[in-house]
């Protein structure tokens, strides 16, 4: 009895945006064909898939020196990030030296430091590979640390009047309760290493180093072939909302017990 | 001098904060083995600061604490364990009711088959042994409040400190864990320190009451409670409708005007 609405309401949940989506390209092919507007200035989305397909293998290559960057600068901020935010939580006095320098490194915008990161490192994957997690290093750090200080006083109490060492409070009490908060920054950075990934190609894309999307989308650019850079765009946003669902999955899967972020209301 | 062996003292025990305000004036207090103490007062009297400090997750400002004639640091050996019940049931969301149940127990690096016969008597005693799969959001709020207790028993403590812990619960739910609890006590010989803001609720569970007041917070009054007509262990639902039970009620009930007059006379 039950599951009927339920099922409804997961359909809806996806049918309802799809169904936007598929107005939005129904009318963008009409008012492109209608209006006979130019292929370099506008494409239509036929013709966009046709350029998908026609570069299939060009732009799939240029999407795994992308992703392998995107993927790389996530798992250097994951790691990183969190050995940041252990080192300070455990210590007042190392965060409050350290932490403005965290800050800063997040406030400085990435294109304005990429041009020094590709001219003093060599290797250009691992230059990108740094430009990009300097983007997203930052939500893991202070969202984690914010985990680890939100922890319930009264357990903490309980913790202490069974004389918990620092490490059993640590392992048992702060990791679990930062779990939602960890969560919450992959989220952001997963999203972020792409951008900092395509922005940091961007920089050095031009001085022909990378062969990534954001490359192609300059070479599109400047060959006035709209219609591939769209389907490069296409594939960046793509590989965006797949990081995206990929997090939510894991959150979800890590979470779903018991946090009230993953629930789902009973009726 | 066989007399009642004393389980804390406390002698001119003061608790000022930083701020300048008192919370607790000079007090001098004995709570002897098998007692079970309400310290009964209206909120700023005092009485959960007084506890917290008994509990050792407070320093009193001035005067001396001593548990079973010992220092804090002895309390924990054998004949000597002491464990609180906050306001809350303060369980760890992210583990099964079992699971919260035997932290104590892990804490002190216990495991195996004895540890897991702990948790399943602790369980039991306190009507839950059909709920250790569940998470703590899947149970009442009552229920929680039985898993903070089994949690509070698991370890065979000797003085229990209780905090307001039902409080938040409705008068159904909160006398039938006030019966529960007065059956505990007897059946595990404990001696119980229990703090509430109810006239009732410390009529009923008490065999004595310490009437505190505010503005400074301070004992004004110890009232004995004996009733052995209906119970000198477990107590029947009797009693709550009997004569004397009315007496008691009115007797604190004027304790308690007495003193609150008193306190607003001096400030």
């Amino acid at each position: 009895m039950n599951a009927k609405p339920k099922n409804r309401e997961a359909m809806l949940r996806v049918a309802a945006p799809l169904l936007v989506g598929v107005i939005l390209l129904v009318l963008w092919q009409g008012i492109v064909v209608a209006y006979k507007v130019p292929k370099y200035l506008v494409p239509s989305p036929l013709a966009i898939l046709q350029a998908l397909v026609a570069d299939w293998g060009m732009l799939t290559d240029a999407l795994w020196v992308t992703l392998k960057v995107t993927l790389l600068a996530f798992l250097v901020s994951i790691v990183l990030g969190v050995t940041v935010a252990f080192v300070f939580a455990q210590n007042r006095l190392v965060e409050m030296s350290l932490f403005p320098y965290a800050v800063l490194l997040q406030v400085t915008p990435v294109v304005a430091i990429a041009p020094l990161i590709i001219i003093w490192v060599k290797d250009p994957t691992l230059s990108l590979v740094l430009c990009a997690t300097i983007v997203a290093l930052f939500p893991i750090i202070s969202n984690t640390i914010l985990g680890l200080r939100s922890v319930n006083p009264g357990l903490l109490n309980l913790f202490k009047m069974n004389k918990a060492t620092r490490w059993q409070t640590l392992m048992r009490l702060r990791v679990p309760s930062a779990l939602p908060y960890f969560f919450g920054g992959l989220r952001i950075s997963s999203g972020l290493s792409l951008i900092g990934a395509v922005v940091a190609e961007f920089v050095a894309g031009t001085g022909g180093t990378g062969s990534g999307l954001a490359y192609q989308i300059l070479q599109a650019g400047y060959q006035i072939n709209i219609a591939r850079l769209f389907a490069a765009l296409f594939l960046i946003t793509i590989t965006g909302v797949v990081l995206f669902l990929s997090m939510v999955l894991l959150s979800k899967l890590a979470l779903g017990g018991w946090h009230e972020s993953e629930l789902t209301p009973e009726t | 001098m066989s007399g009642p062996s004393p389980v804390v003292d406390l002698w001119g025990v003061e608790k000022t904060y930083a701020n300048g305000t008192q919370a607790l004036a000079e007090t001098t207090l004995t709570f002897n083995e098998g007692e079970f103490i309400t310290l009964l007062g209206p909120s700023g009297c005092g009485k959960s600061t007084l506890l917290k400090m008994i509990a050792g997750l407070a320093e009193p400002s001035n005067g001396k604490i001593r548990w079973w004639n010992h220092g804090l640091d002895q309390v924990g050996g054998p004949g000597r364990k002491m464990v609180m019940v906050f306001q809350d049931a303060t369980l760890m969301p992210w583990a099964r009711v079992a699971a919260n149940v035997r932290l104590p127990l892990e804490l002190a690096g216990q495991k195996g088959p004895e540890a897991d016969g702990a948790v399943a008597d602790a369980l039991k005693l306190v009507g839950l042994e059909k709920f250790e799969r569940s998470y703590p959001r899947e149970l009442s709020g009552g229920m929680q409040m039985r898993a903070s207790i089994a949690r509070a028993l698991v370890t065979e403590p000797n003085l229990l400190l209780m905090d307001e812990p039902f409080g938040a619960l409705d008068e159904i739910t909160r006398n039938r864990l006030d019966g529960d609890l007065r059956d505990l006590w007897a059946k595990k010989k404990l001696t119980i320190v229990f703090v509430t803001h109810s006239i009732y609720e410390a009529v009923y569970l008490s065999t004595r009451v310490v009437v505190m007041s505010a503005r400074p917070g301070r004992v004004s009054r110890e009232v004995l409670i004996d009733a052995p007509a209906y119970g000198s262990g477990a107590r029947s639902d009797a009693f709550r409708v009997s004569q004397e039970f009315a007496e008691y009620c009115r007797i604190l009930n004027d304790a308690l005007a007495e003193a609150s007059g008193q306190g607003e006379g001096r400030a």
